[in-house]
C-alpha cells in the first residue's frame, strides 16, 4: 500500500467528495441567487434570507424543530445514559441479552415501521398527536444512539477511579456525580448533540406522529417543495446545513477529547 | 530502621490492624483462607507473595472494597467489617494510581479533604504541605496527563496521605517505575514513613523491595500466611522449604534426621552426614532438610582437611557473573546441583575456578537451617 497520492486515489477521493457534497454546494450557492427562478442564476443576493424573516410559517416550523430536538435530545440523553450504565454495570444479569437487543433494535429498524408503530400506539392510548408525540417518538429513535456512545466510553472507564473517590471519603452517589459523570461527560455531550441533529433531521417518524400546530421544518420543506422549489427553501436549507455541521463538528471534538481522557486514565 | 522498634515482641502492645480468622472466596477460588495477622502502630509492614496469593484481596478487605466471608477485621480495636470504604480512616494508594483525569494535581490532593468539608484556607495549606512532602511544589495546576510516571506516583502518594490516615495501604506502589527510580522511591518512602509515623501496609511481589523497606513482612502463599517476621529472620530462619525457596536462593539438602549427641545430624540418601548447630527438638528418623544460602557455602579447588564438617564435592557446570557476585552451579556426584555465590572482590578477569573444575563445597554448622515443613 503506497502512501503517495496516486492519480487513482486522487480521482476517487474527488469523485467521492463530489458525490457527497456537490448537491449541497449547489443548494448553498442557489440560496444566494438573486433570481426568483431556481434554475437560473441572477447574481449574488441575500434577498431570500431576508424573505425568510417574513415567512412566519417557515419560522414557526424551524422553532418547532429546534424545541422538539432540544426536548427529545435531553430526554434521550438521560435515558440513554441510564441504559448504558445498566448495560455496563449490572454485569451478566438474567435477561441482559434481550435487553441489549431491545436497546439497539431502533438502530436498524426501518423508520417507517418505527413511525407507524408509534402512531398506532399513540392512537391506542388516545394521546393527541402534536408536539408531545413527536418529542416522545424522537426520544425513542435517538435514545439508542446515546446508549451506544456512552456505553463504549463506560466500557473503558477505569473503575478504580470510583474506588479511589470512595476511599477518600466520597459516598457512592457523590462519587458518581463528581467523578464518573465528569469523566464520561464528553461522551454524554456527544450523545446529546447526535440526538439533537438526528431529531432535527427526521422526516419520516415526524410525519407519522405529527399533529395540528406541530409541523417541523423537514415536514414544512417537504410539503412546500412538492408544490415547486421556492428560493426561500434553499436559504432555510443552507442555515439547516450550517447548524447540523456545527453540531457534528462539536460532537466529534467532544468524542476526541473523551478518547484522550480515557487514554490518560488508563495509563 | 528504628532501633529497638519491636512492638510485635511486646505482649502488651495492642495491634492497630488485626485480621482474625478471615476467609474470603470468589466464585470458585479461595483467595484468603482462615488468616490471622496483627500489624502494629507505626509499622512499615509488607505483604509479600507470588502473584495470585491473595495480597491485593487482603488489602482491599482492609480498605473496605471486599467483605470477608468469615472472620473479623479490627482497626484500632473496632470491628470494621460492614463499614463502607468512605467511612474508614484508612487510605489506599492504587497500583494504577487512579488519579482523577479531569482534576488538577491540587484538586486531586484536595479531593479527600473536601469530602470532610474542611475550610478552603485549611485545604490549601494542607495541600501545600503535601506537595512539599512529595517535592511537587509548582506542579499544582497541572493535569495528570501532563505529568511523568514518577510525578504521578508522587501525586497519588500525596493524595492518599493528605487525610492523615491511621493506616496507609499501598498496592504495588512502585511496580510501574523503572529500576533506578524505584530504588530511590523505596528510600523516600521509608524516610517519609518514619517521619510521619503512619502505619504503612505495602503489597509487593518484589522480595528485594519488601526486605528493603519493611520492619516486618508476611510471606503469603495461596491465601495463607507462611511466615511473619522481620526480613532478616525470614531470610536467615525460614520456617519451611517454601519460604526458604521463595525468599532468596537456597540449597536444600534432603534427608532423615539421625541420632546425635550434640547438634542435629542429617543423613541424606547417599549416607552422607551433615551437622547443624541447633534444632534440638528434632526427632531422629524424621524426614527433614537443611537449607543453606549460596553465599554461606565455601567453595574450594582443593579438598579441605579430612575432619572438616559438611563437605560435598562436585563439578562446576555453570558460572553466572552478576557483577558484584558470581554464582557457581555445582553438579554433585549424585546428580543434584547446588549453588554457591562468591563475592567478586578483585577485578581479575581470570577467575581461579572455571567450568568443569572439581570443587569442594563446605558450610559451617550454624549456616544451615533445619526445616521440617
Ligand atoms: N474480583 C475477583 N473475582 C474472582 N476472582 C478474583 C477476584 N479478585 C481476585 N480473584 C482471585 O483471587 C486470588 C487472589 O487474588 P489477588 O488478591 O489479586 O492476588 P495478588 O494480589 O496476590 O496477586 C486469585 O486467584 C485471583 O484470581
Ligand atoms: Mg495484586
Amino acid at each position: 500500500m503506497g502512501r503517495r497520492f496516486s492519480v487513482f486515489n486522487l480521482v476517487s477521493v474527488a469523485l467521492g467528495i463530489a458525490f457527497l457534497y456537490l448537491p449541497i454546494v449547489i443548494l448553498v450557492i442557489y440560496s444566494f441567487n438573486a433570481s426568483r427562478l431556481v434554475t437560473i442564476w441572477g447574481g449574488w443576493s441575500l434577498r431570500w434570507y431576508a424573505a425568510l424573516l417574513d415567512d412566519s410559517a417557515l419560522r414557526e416550523a424551524a422553532t418547532n424543530s429546534l424545541l422538539i430536538a432540544f426536548a427529545s435530545a435531553t430526554a434521550a440523553t438521560v435515558l440513554g445514559t441510564l441504559a448504558a450504565l445498566a448495560l455496563s454495570r449490572l454485569g451478566r444479569f438474567r435477561g441482559r441479552l434481550p435487553f441489549v437487543a431491545m436497546i439497539y433494535a431502533p438502530l436498524v429498524m426501518p423508520e417507517v415501521i418505527t413511525g407507524l408503530s408509534l402512531l398506532l400506539f399513540f392512537v391506542a392510548i388516545n394521546l393527541d398527536r402534536g408536539f408531545l408525540t413527536i418529542t416522545i417518538a424522537h426520544t425513542t429513535l435517538t435514545l439508542c444512539f446515546v446508549a451506544v456512545l456512552v456505553q463504549s466510553r463506560l466500557a473503558g472507564f477505569d473503575r478504580t477511579l470510583e474506588e479511589a473517590a470512595m476511599d477518600l471519603g466520597c459516598p457512592p452517589l457523590r462519587t458518581f456525580l463528581t467523578v464518573t459523570v465528569p469523566v464520561i461527560a464528553p461522551a454524554i455531550a456527544a450523545g446529546f448533540l447526535l440526538a439533537f441533529s438526528l431529531s432535527l433531521d427526521d422526516l419520516v417518524i415526524a410525519s407519522f406522529t405529527t399533529g395540528p400546530g406541530a409541523t417541523t421544518l423537514p415536514i414544512r420543506i417537504y410539503s412546500d417543495v412538492r408544490l415547486g422549489v421556492k428560493p426561500e427553501i434553499n436559504a432555510v436549507c443552507t442555515i439547516f446545513v450550517a447548524v447540523i455541521a456545527l453540531v457534528v463538528i462539536a460532537a466529534s471534538i467532544l468524542t476526541r477529547r473523551a478518547e484522550r481522557r480515557q487514554q490518560i486514565s488508563a495509563c | 530502621m528504628r532501633r529497638g522498634f519491636t512492638p510485635w515482641a511486646d505482649p502488651n502492645a495492642k495491634p492497630i490492624v488485626r485480621f482474625d480468622a478471615v476467609s474470603k472466596r470468589y466464585a470458585n477460588t479461595v483467595a484468603i483462607a482462615d488468616l490471622s495477622l496483627d500489624i502494629y502502630e507505626g509499622e512499615y509492614f509488607a505483604l509479600l507473595g507470588p502473584s495470585g496469593c491473595g495480597k491485593t484481596t487482603l488489602l482491599r478487605m482492609l480498605a473496605g472494597f471486599e467483605a470477608p466471608d468469615r472472620g473479623r477485621i479490627l482497626l484500632a480495636g473496632e470491628d470494621i467489617v460492614g463499614v463502607p470504604p468512605y467511612r474508614r480512616p484508612v487510605n489506599m494508594m492504587f497500583q494504577s494510581y487512579a488519579l482523577f483525569p479531569h482534576l488538577s494535581v491540587f484538586n486531586n490532593i484536595a479531593f479527600g479533604l473536601k469530602q470532610d468539608r474542611m475550610p478552603k484556607a485549611e485545604i490549601a495549606e494542607q495541600v501545600g504541605k503535601m506537595l512539599q512532602l512529595v517535592r511537587l511544589e509548582g506542579l499544582a495546576d497541572r493535569k495528570p496527563h501532563q505529568l511523568s510516571g514518577g510525578e504521578r506516583q508522587r501525586v497519588a502518594l500525596a493524595r492518599s496521605l493528605a487525610k492523615r490516615p491511621k493506616v496507609l495501604l499501598l498496592d504495588e506502589p512502585l511496580a510501574a517505575l523503572d529500576r533506578k527510580l524505584r530504588e530511590e522511591t523505596q528510600f523516600e518512602l521509608m524516610e517519609l514513613q518514619s517521619r510521619l509515623g503512619t502505619t504503612f501496609v505495602i503489597v509487593t511481589h518484589d522480595q528485594e523491595e519488601a526486605m528493603t523497606v519493611a520492619h516486618r513482612m508476611a510471606v503469603m502463599n495461596r491465601g495463607h500466611i507462611a511466615q511473619v517476621d522481620t526480613p532478616q529472620q525470614i531470610y536467615e530462619q525460614p520456617n519451611s522449604r517454601w519460604v526458604a525457596e521463595f525468599v532468596g536462593d537456597v540449597n536444600l539438602i534432603e534427608g532423615k534426621l539421625a541420632a546425635s549427641a550434640n547438634g542435629v545430624v542429617l543423613e541424606d540418601a547417599q549416607g552422607r552426614r551433615f551437622r547443624a548447630g541447633d534444632g534440638a527438638q528434632a526427632r531422629p528418623g524424621a524426614p527433614a532438610a537443611f537449607a543453606v544460602r549460596p553465599e554461606k557455602l565455601k567453595l574450594a579447588l582443593a579438598p579441605p582437611p579430612a575432619d572438616t564438617l559438611n563437605t560435598i564435592s562436585g563439578r562446576v557446570v555453570d558460572i553466572g557473573y552478576l557483577g558484584d557476585v558470581s554464582v557457581y552451579k555445582v553438579r554433585l556426584d549424585d546428580g543434584a546441583t547446588m549453588k554457591a555465590s562468591v563475592t567478586n572482590a578483585t577485578r581479575l578477569a581470570e577467575r581461579p575456578i572455571g567450568w568443569e573444575d572439581r570443587v569442594w563445597l563446605s558450610f559451617a554448622p550454624d549456616a544451615a537451617v533445619l526445616l521440617t515443613a
